[in-house]
């Protein structure tokens, strides 16, 4: 049960499956597969972006530690898969699964969570992995633990042409758009606006907020339900490209953490930066290290070590992060 | 002529755009009780942090004994003989107070790298720590919890946590804070047994302890020293009275 | 609890521990010796934790990666032919000592959140690594090629190996209960109490708890090599990340700050999801409510209750 990243919705050319086999890289350097996995990874990049902007920022103003925002990542994806497939518009999937993912979103803070922000983390960590068993479950109770395969409508399929001999799924552009509009869009709320600085000063001073008047429980409330709904958004958009199943939020949050630890924590900034770079060392990894070792050591060595290697890339890299800089790139200012 | 057991110059330190330190120079001498007084926010509470190790300075020097610990952290000054107590009391509340001490004790014994023997029973650990309790009058309170002891006792537990390091000069961080008169004026009188022997630098407000247990005094006014003296020297400065009382005239 | 309470009740527990395989045959079920030695090695694991999460304040979210270090240390020797268990069991404990050393040596320097995170990174990388290894049946695992050998007992004796496992148990308790309150457990527990304090009085924490780190992952690597032995399969779920949750909730659940707390937490949490499965293949829904609620409501475990009861 991994994170399989498909080499394109539709096989690019060439042989097998969805790795790519020694010695393409030899020379003449294949470019244009250089390109296309730097638009894979740059639209991994944008989806644990958003999730881990929800993350950090739950954490940067609450103070709370939630493993189970891989969770609304799940929720987001079945809701979305669910309400397309009943409604045949994916549209409304879209927004009926967001709408939902953010009403599960605060239905737990309110519920669940609000007990917690006063405890410390390992309490947090305990009872929200507690949550994870909870969703998941639930998840193969209404839909089963095999994975579902979501269609996207006719309008999103298809390819776009970047550059002569590059091909692009137009679906996974419009992903990186979203992704990139969305960062945008965080970034004026929290530097341009009222709510912004709200946010940002409830990060810095939680008491003071609260003694100036303000309701900092529905701060928290629409802060944490934001942070669903971004999860949310990466998971409805990432159903289609990987299998929608249980479990599959905790995947992808370990690598969210991964970001976090390189970016920042507590910073927007941290958390995009972070998870561009994740974003691309492990697509760019994935796709080019067998055949890279394939030229320095023989194809079947590398055909075991090359994957091996290859996943364990970026915790490496966090490894190398963390002895060199253990706070991470851009810490702590939202 | 008694030689200079602690030497600043320049010691600087921003919190973004808040100087707290401006640039401290400061001398003690050896075996002197020298105080660190000034208004709330001058940056006394920073200047023992700095001087304890736990926070870096941005530039400046500390010399301690001849010798440059401004690169030390805290855990290795303290090996070095620094010796520092906390304005907010910072004990280790779930252990006794007599283990408390022990645990001071036990930090000056070498490494801790002892698996098998129990510590509580160790009597190299236990007689030091008891001797030590009983000379702030904390002995009957031994074995009990440390987070259940008054605030003066636990203020007290401070104080024999810092002796219990075997110090060559102690850091106090406003020792008689949140006690009452009686308990003061013993605390006064235990400290001022300590003169002589050990090199005190002592952040105080209450003027009683400064007066009568200060050799000298500096004063720290916006992160600067703008005076040292002695106390009638200092009780007699103009500036010094300007910097607490402001602009509106003579005491 | 008086000291002497405290032995009764210790004795008890060894006396009833010891008495379940002699009962399980008279009974006819050898599945409670199963059941219950499986109970054991887990709480071996999760005594392991304790050291650095109860008393050293250390949330490690990877702890279940030794387990996976020490069982595969087992299953691939046995793969190869190598069936000395000294041997083999010599290597799990030492490799994981040296992963720990490695990845507490990176971890350690941060604390707080980024410490949870980074351990469960980790482990996360242990695990894709275990799945990738097609030699050893990646991501289904394999069977394990034959128990361990070891000089007088033969592991394939439910019963002996049982007695084996409590032995284990009984040693690790024992030699925890003397490092927690050796002067390198009170360094470790102060450190948890109050850092700055431990920083101001001379010690910095870093190579204790780095010392704390390695030995708990060596001790879990024994763990795993017992689990292996036990479960006869070999499988990267042994390292998978919810197992080290898992671990974290009966190190809670048992009471932290004991050395016995964590195997009133294995039986407690373990006895529970075997109830909880027995009567719904959905099991999960109801014990994640469980856990939420018991971390709620119910701050000191078990063993708290039972001294809380007896003072």
């Amino acid at each position: 049960m991994r994170l399989e990243i498909a080499g394109g919705l539709e096989r690019f050319e060439g042989p097998g499956r969805g790795t790519i086999r020694a010695p393409f890289f030899l020379p003449p350097l294949n470019l244009i597969l250089v390109l296309e996995q730097t638009l894979n990874g740059l639209q991994l990049g944008v989806m644990l972006f958003l999730m881990a902007a929800g993350l950090t920022l739950v954490f940067g103003i609450m103070n709370l530690v939630n493993l189970a925002h891989g969770s609304f990542y799940m929720v987001g994806a079945y809701l979305a898969t669910y309400f397309y497939a009943t409604t045949g518009s994916y549209l409304l999937g879209v927004l009926l699964g967001l709408a939902g993912t953010l009403a599960v979103g605060v239905a737990v803070e309110l519920v669940a969570l609000r007990t917690l922000y006063e405890r410390d983390h390992l309490d947090q960590v305990l009872a929200t992995f507690g949550l994870i068993l909870f969703f998941n479950e639930l998840a193969a109770m209404l839909w089963g633990r095999a994975a579902l395969y979501t269609n996207i409508p006719e309008y999103l399929s298809g390819h776009v042409d970047l550059l002569p001999g590059l091909r692009y799924p137009l679906y996974r552009l419009v992903i990186i758009a979203v992704g990139l509009a969305v960062a945008g869009l965080l970034w004026f709320v929290v530097a341009r606006t009222r709510l912004g600085m709200l946010i940002r000063a409830g990060a810095s001073n939680r008491a003071m907020v609260a003694a100036l008047g303000i309701n900092i429980r529905f701060l928290y409330t629409l802060v944490f339900g934001f942070g669903a709904a971004l999860a949310g958004l990466a998971g409805l958009m990432a159903g289609p490209i990987y299998a929608v199943q249980p479990g599959m939020g905790e995947l992808i949050l370990i690598e969210v953490f991964v970001v976090i630890v390189i970016g920042g924590i507590g910073s927007i900034r941290g958390a995009l930066a972070g998870a561009l770079i994740v974003g691309m060392v492990d697509t760019l990894g994935r796709a080019f290290l067998k055949p890279t070792l394939a030229t320095v050591i023989s194809p079947t060595a590398a055909d075991a070590a090359g994957p091996a290697l290859a996943s364990m890339l970026i915790y490496l890299l966090m490894a190398a992060v963390l002895a060199l800089r253990p706070q991470g790139l851009f810490p702590a200012r939202l | 002529m008694t030689s200079s057991i602690l030497e600043v110059r320049g010691l600087t330190k921003s919190f973004g755009a808040l100087r707290a330190s401006d640039g401290i120079d400061l001398e003690v001498r050896e075996g002197e009780t020298h105080a660190v007084i000034g208004p709330n926010g001058a940056g006394k509470t920073t200047l023992i942090g700095q001087l304890a190790g736990e926070i870096r300075s941005d530039r400046g020097e500390v010399r301690f004994a001849g010798e440059d610990i401004t690169a030390l952290p805290a855990p290795a000054r303290s090996r070095k003989g620094l010796a520092r107590s906390f304005q907010i009391t910072s004990i280790y509340p779930d252990f006794s107070t007599l283990e408390n001490v022990m645990l001071a004790v036990q930090a000056h014994a070498g490494h801790s790298f002892r698996f098998w023997r129990a510590a509580r029973e160790q009597t190299a650990l236990r007689a030091p720590a008891r001797a030590i309790l009983e000379e702030l009058g904390l002995g009957g309170r031994a074995g009990v919890q440390a987070s259940n002891l008054a605030h003066g006792e636990q203020r007290r537990l401070e104080i024999a946590m810092a002796l219990a390091v075997r110090p060559r000069l102690m850091l106090l961080d406003e020792p008689v804070a949140g006690m009452g008169a009686e308990e003061t004026r013993r605390m006064i009188a235990f400290l001022s047994t300590l003169k002589g022997g050990k090199t005190i630098i002592l952040v105080e407000h209450d003027m009683d302890a400064v007066f009568s247990l200060a050799d000298r005094v500096s004063v720290l006014v916006y992160g600067r020293i703008i005076a040292t003296g002695t106390p009638q020297e200092i009780r007699a400065n103009p500036e010094v009275r300007r910097a607490y009382l402001g602009e509106e005239g003579p005491a | 609890m008086s000291p002497r309470n405290r032995a009764i009740v210790l004795g008890l527990g060894l006396l009833l521990l010891a008495a379940v395989p002699p009962f399980a045959s008279l009974f006819n079920q050898p599945f409670y010796l199963d059941l219950v030695r499986r109970i054991m090695i887990f709480a071996i694991a999760a005594a392991s934790l304790n050291l650095i999460l109860g008393y050293g304040g250390m949330v490690s979210f990877g702890h279940a990666a030794y387990l996976g270090i020490g069982g595969y240390a087992v299953g691939v020797l046995a793969h190869y032919g190598v069936y000395d268990g000294l041997l083999q069991w010599a290597l799990a404990i030492g490799t994981s000592a040296l992963v720990a050393l490695v990845i507490g040596a990176v971890s350690i320097r941060t604390s707080g959140v980024y410490f949870i995170m980074i351990t469960l990174a980790f482990t996360q990388m242990l695990y894709y690594l275990g799945i990738s290894i097609e030699e050893f049946g990646g991501d289904d695992g394999m069977r394990l090629a034959a128990k361990s050998r070891l000089p007088g007992i033969d592991l394939n004796d439910a019963s002996a190996f049982y007695y084996l496992v409590l032995a284990a148990l009984v040693l690790v308790l024992f030699f925890g209960h003397r490092l927690v309150n050796s002067r390198f457990g009170m360094v470790i527990r102060a450190a948890k109490s109050n850092e700055t304090r431990t920083r101001a009085i001379g010690v910095s924490p870093y190579l204790y708890r780095l010392a704390a780190f390695v030995i708990a992952g060596a001790v879990c690597g024994l763990a795993g090599a017992l689990l292996v032995n036990h479960t006869a399969y070999l499988t990267p779920e042994f390292m998978n990340w919810t197992r080290s949750g898992e671990l974290m909730f009966m190190v809670i659940l048992g009471g932290m700050g004991s050395v016995a707390g964590p195997v009133l937490g294995a039986f407690a949490l373990l006895v529970l999801e075997d109830l909880l499965s027995g009567w719904t293949q959905h099991w999960q829904i109801i014990l994640g409510p469980l856990l939420v609620l018991s971390v709620v409501f119910f701050r000191r475990g078990l063993a708290g209750l039972i001294r809380e009861k007896n003072d």
